[in-house]
């Protein structure tokens, strides 16, 4: 039951509120008619607003503390995730549901629509290309951007003095993003955690740099526009049915990087990648090669980043070195944070979630970059290990199975 | 098999190692002993190539090591078993256990050497599926020597196999040593506080005080020896 020293704290807080907003919400400086407008009924609002919340979060937080006792006592839910894989018919509907939206979805609504969407399918796959990096490897790469980057300018680039088509355009931009990867990559691996950070975001931003001031090479701040769409055997197409195709060109690619992604975490070098992430000086002395291990992560990474860099600038028919700021690389981060590091469906979920929001809450227009911040924040206090944590394979030797008790995890 | 000759490591400015000569024969168990800060892991470390010497020449089998990197010196048959037992906690036994056999890629001789390791430790099969972190500390322990082996190690370096183990366990630890290296040949090299138990396996024996080897000896004359009783025995 709510209890007087409760009540106290909620006054406190309320109060303290009241004063920490005080100067923006009630007092207005009118300077045409140069008097001070008052505006008390903003601080009762405010004072009251504070006053419920601080109940509902008191209750929140105790959810949370007698969630984390369960999961000590043992009496922990498997993942949500884990349970539907469990039940093969009801995963097998789910996805069969999934498949048939998602083709129907450009026939079924508008092109801005579609639009949106194909803009959070291109950051599904920023997302999980970055997941590689840092899910996996535990690389934190804040200049992510820059392959982003690299793929959108060489199919720009290429595109305008050669000719060249977005098909070859892809791999090429891909390959190029690898080979930043890689060059970008060689010098800084040797740093660790926050220094990793500070170089890669450095890296990042020279690269923005260097397309906005070298004017002869990449056109500078006015960037390249008139940037050809996927073509489909020389058709040509309507502007709906282009951003149709390009809807469906990114489903292909996304679904290619799932099945990649997928493939990496299970695989010999993605156990590397997570042994490197817990314990360095262990590896080495496994004889896990500490640079070339990294160096393979950075580059798939960043081949991932290239080839949306291609789709981006295929899809928007022109780009400027402002579509590739910081912001580009702290959003992607918040997806693969948000989302659940290491987890495939979460990074996907967290890019949809991340990119449509804004987009849907455009209605509160002047708030929605508070409401979306506020999201953020409660995000972490109550689910920091992500929308859906990753769970991952286990991994199990064939051979000598009768010496094992059966069913795996025995304890 | 294994030959340091006047190894010089430094951490920056401070030198760990000052002039280290060991000898390590084929099929022999090997033991360093000295008390903390000696430099015993730093040796370790050195003959790993994870820091590498700065003056000084590492040879194994012949050929000069001391600058390779770490990889290719594991790919020679050098296996360390770092102090702390080091597992990956986040993986389970099994993938612990093939991350031991990285650079091989002979999927019926992993196999073989898997089940050798079953053997050796059973408790290992049981919770193989289980995340490394959650085994008790001598588990992680045989877990460590476990996953240096599968590398199929021709020397095996230890780190204080000891460290933070019970009594009881510490003596089945020593026991397993003896006898991975009767039955397959392979070779020792035991960095050890708890010199009294070392010495009763090993062949021969270093001590080491303040970055330089200050006595070589048989093990049983070290276990005699004065000096080595009142620093290092207790007695």
């Amino acid at each position: 039951m709510i209890t007087f020293a409760e009540i106290k704290r909620s006054v406190l807080v309320s109060l303290w509120f009241m004063f920490l907003t005080f100067p923006i919400m009630v007092v207005r400086v009118n300077p045409i008619e140069e008097v001070i407008e008052w505006r008390w009924r903003n601080l009762i609002i405010i004072g009251v607003g504070s006053f419920a919340i601080s109940f509902v979060w008191r209750y929140m937080m105790e959810r949370k503390e007698a969630g984390l006792k369960r999961k000590e006592a043992g009496g922990e839910k498997p993942p949500l995730v884990k349970r539907i894989m469990d039940r093969p018919r009801l995963s097998r509907s789910i996805v069969g549901l999934v498949v048939a939206f998602v083709c129907v979805f450009p026939f079924l609504f508008s092109t801005y629509q579609v639009t949106i969407m194909s803009t959070a399918l291109i950051y599904v796959m920023l997302g999980l290309g970055l997941n590689i990096v840092i899910g996996l490897a535990g690389l934190l790469d804040l200049g992510y951007v820059a392959f982003y980057a690299v793929g959108a300018y060489s199919y720009a680039l290429l595109n305008f003095h050669f000719g060249v088509g977005f098909w070859i355009a892809l791999p090429l931009g891909g390959l190029l993003g690898a080979l930043f990867g890689i060059l970008l990559g060689f010098p800084v691996l040797r740093l660790r955690g926050d220094y990793l950070a500070i170089v890669t975001l450095g890296f990042g931003e020279i690269i923005r740099l260097i397309l906005e001031n070298w004017n002869d090479f990449s056109f500078g701040p006015s960037g390249i526009a008139g940037i050809s769409r996927p073509g489909f055997f020389g058709i040509d197409m309507s502007l709906n049915t282009a951003t149709t195709y390009v809807y469906f060109v990114l489903i292909g690619l996304v679904i290619l990087t799932v099945f990649f992604v997928n493939r990496l975490q299970n695989s010999r070098i993605g156990r590397a990648w997570i042994a490197l992430r817990e314990d360095e000086i262990a590896c080495q002395a496994m004889g896990i090669d500490k640079t070339r291990t990294k160096l393979t992560a950075f580059a798939l990474g960043a081949t991932w980043a290239g080839m949306a860099g291609v789709v981006f600038a295929a899809k928007t028919t022109f780009i400027n070195p402002a579509s590739f700021t910081f912001l580009e690389s702290a959003i992607i981060l918040s997806i693969v944070v948000l989302g659940g590091m290491g987890s495939i469906p979460g990074v996907i979920l967290g890019a949809l979630v991340l990119i449509l929001l804004p987009e849907y809450l455009r209605a509160f227009s002047d708030y929605r970059m508070i409401l979306f911040g506020g999201i953020l924040v409660l995000m972490m206090v109550f689910r920091p290990q992500g929308l859906i944590s990753g769970v991952r394979r286990v991994y199990q030797f064939k051979g000598n199975g009768e010496k094992a008790p059966n069913g795996g995890s025995g304890s | 098999m294994l030959k340091l000759i006047d190894v010089n490591t430094y951490y920056g400015k401070i030198q760990a190692l000052k002039g280290i000569d060991i000898e390590v024969g084929e099929g022999e168990i090997i033991c360093l002993i000295g008390a903390n800060g000696a430099g015993k892991t730093t040796t370790l470390m050195s003959i790993s190539g994870i820091v590498p010497p700065r003056r000084g020449e590492i040879f194994f089998t012949g050929r000069p090591i001391h600058e390779m990197e770490p990889d290719a010196i594991v790919a020679m048959g050098i296996s360390q078993v770092p102090e702390g037992r080091r597992i990956f906690p986040f993986l389970t036994v099994a993938e612990n256990l093939d991350m031991g056999a990285f650079l091989r890629n002979d999927k019926s001789e992993i196999k073989t050497d898997l089940e050798y390791i079953f053997d050796l430790f059973p408790v290992l099969a049981e919770r193989r599926h289980q995340a490394g972190g959650t085994l008790s500390g001598g588990e992680q322990q045989m877990l460590a020597i476990s996953r240096a082996l599968m590398a199929r190690p021709r020397l095996l370096l230890l780190d204080e196999p000891s460290l933070g183990l019970a009594p009881m366990m510490v003596r089945r630890i020593f026991d397993t040593i003896e006898k991975i290296n009767t039955e397959n040949k392979t070779t020792i090299f035991l960095v050890e506080q708890n010199a009294n138990l070392a010495l009763k396996i090993a062949n021969r024996g270093y001590v080491m005080e303040n970055g330089r080897i200050t006595i070589t000896d048989s093990a049983a004359s070290l276990l005699a020896n004065e000096d080595v009783k009142k620093a290092y025995l207790g007695i």
